[in-house]
């Protein structure tokens, strides 16, 4: 990115516009969530917001609990930044920024204690259900923080946990079991750009962010994970302000949760 | 014990609910996705771009890479895991191998142009699916191809001759199952694809590929239908 472009992008924030003609905390309009669109997952959902795309799959696998924990179940978190969605992603194993991406995402999901862990134990230290939930991008057009942890949490809510036989589960055949949900947390990622915070940010504002701050909040406004990201540090002022937007954010992506 | 009818009601030489269309991954240069039934590929096009390590570059025209992947969640059974198989990289070679006799990368020295096919869910049929896609994709990316290549698994499910083999036929307990994938240059007819696992007579083989070459055809008129979808109009102007 050329300091033209940087330059150009924080002219617009000056003026209080963006490249798309949006104000700085304005979402783009178009955000939609289709829920169990495969029938080869568990539970799966498709989330947009503008042009970018992400598709998420739960699988339910029969797992051992943990030594440390053997009357709970365990969930993974997996993000794919797939080269088909962008021309900067590589093939190949994931990289850090799938990795941060899958971990954020992790965090405000346990630390929400959305799923009670408990719940998804079949025999004390013998068998439990480890949820796997898969995050594929599909069209990178900015902002996958908040769409896939969107789609983590939609495709939760998507689950009808599979018949077992034999300790072992027979996908092909549903049950009507769900899995609890206590809590939404939602992820919202504000940027800063210069003297500017946004929010939803596009590709080419990603590139020239100096800082960010992914604040997961509950429905009650509480924070339940927090992660810094961009090269710049922050003030606590600015901190203070990027808690607020988050928080205020929450609120209108936590409608698009609600079924 | 015969085959005698197909599980969804199809006739034998018929395809499952088709469907295709053009430029769904907006990033990308060219894309399309194209589904059979409850298998469906994504392909996106990138390039052409300079090839690197530059050991890999061919001073006299482009390559195709073409990578065939399963999303995670995409089969009914267990999770694929991430990180691609010995199976996913045959299918990635014979994808790119089946779709380069259209494609003209003359005036690409140095570079590649890759295909990335991505399958959110798979029922048997998935790697013509993905060629039906990248196909699409290539002609999307304003690419030199000669046409679009079209792709569909035939077979015989005990002695009867069948054409887009899902799953319950690709897994048929009882008595042979010859499984052919095929893909095919439609203005020419020639096979750019043929693949086989089971069992069937040489005469049996000559005239499922002629019923395959039939459903390419239908096929062929789909991926035309979805690139006028996009770019037809589009030329008045």
């Amino acid at each position: 990115m050329s300091e033209s472009q940087r330059a150009h992008i924080i002219g617009l924030l000056d003026a209080g516009t963006r490249l798309d003609g949006r104000k700085l905390t304005e979402y783009r309009k178009d955000i939609t969530i289709e829920r169990g669109f495969t029938k080869t997952a568990e539970g799966s959902a498709r989330v947009k917001i503008g042009e970018t795309e992400v598709l998420v799959g739960v699988k339910l696998e029969i797992g051992r609990p943990y030594p440390d924990s053997p009357d709970q179940g365990s969930i993974m978190i997996n993000v794919e930044l797939l080269p088909l969605s962008s021309p900067i992603f590589e093939t190949g194993p994931p990289g850090i920024q799938a990795i941060e991406l899958s971990r954020v995402i992790d965090r405000g999901i346990r630390e929400s204690h959305t799923v009670d862990f408990k719940k998804l134990c079949i025999e004390e230290g013998e068998s439990c259900w480890v949820v796997v939930i898969d995050i594929c991008a599909l069209n990178d057009a900015g902002n996958l923080f908040d769409a896939a942890s969107l789609g983590a949490y939609a495709a939760m809510q998507d689950v009808f946990f599979p018949k077992v036989e034999n300790g072992k589960p027979v996908y092909k055949e549903k049950t009507k079991d769900r899995i609890p949900l206590e809590h939404t947390p939602v992820l919202v990622n504000v940027c800063k750009i210069g003297p500017h915070l946004i929010v939803d940010p596009l590709p080419e504002e990603e590139e020239v962010v100096d800082s960010r701050l992914a604040v997961v909040s509950m429905e009650d406004g509480e924070l339940c994970a927090l992660q810094k990201g961009g090269d710049d540090p922050i003030s606590l002022e600015d901190l203070d302000k990027m808690l607020d937007l988050g928080i205020e954010k929450a609120k209108v992506l936590r409608k698009f949760l609600e079924k | 014990m015969s085959y005698k009818e197909r599980a969804d009601g199809r006739k034998f030489e018929d395809c499952r609910p088709m469907e295709a269309k053009v430029g769904v991954i907006k990033r990308a240069d060219g894309s399309a996705y194209f589904k059979f039934g409850n298998t469906w590929a994504y392909a996106a096009v990138y390039g052409p771009r300079t090839l690197f390590p530059r050991f890999m570059q061919n001073p006299t025209k482009g390559i195709l890479r073409c990578h065939y992947n399963m999303m995670p969640f995409s089969s009914v059974g267990e999770r694929v895991r991430p990180g691609g198989s010995r199976r996913s990289k045959e299918i990635s070679m014979v994808t790119a191998k089946s779709l380069l006799p259209v494609l003209d990368l003359s005036a690409y020295p140095n570079s590649v142009v890759d295909v990335f096919i991505e399958l959110p869910s798979t029922e048997a049929g998935s790697r013509c699916a993905g060629i039906n896609a990248a196909a699409l994709a290539l002609a999307d990316a304003g690419l030199k191809v000669k046409d679009i290549v079209a792709a569909v698994s035939v077979g015989r499910v005990d002695d009867q001759l069948v054409v887009d083999l899902d799953y319950t036929e690709e897994s048929y307990p009882e008595g042979h199952v010859a499984d052919i994938p095929i893909a095919m240059v439609p203005s020419t007819g020639k096979i750019t694809l043929l693949q086989m696992d089971g069992i069937i007579p040489k005469d049996d083989l000559v005239k499922v590929v002629e019923l395959g070459k039939k459903a390419c055809m239908e096929i062929s008129k789909l991926q035309k239908d979805a690139l006028r979808a996009k770019y037809a109009g589009s030329e008045k102007k």
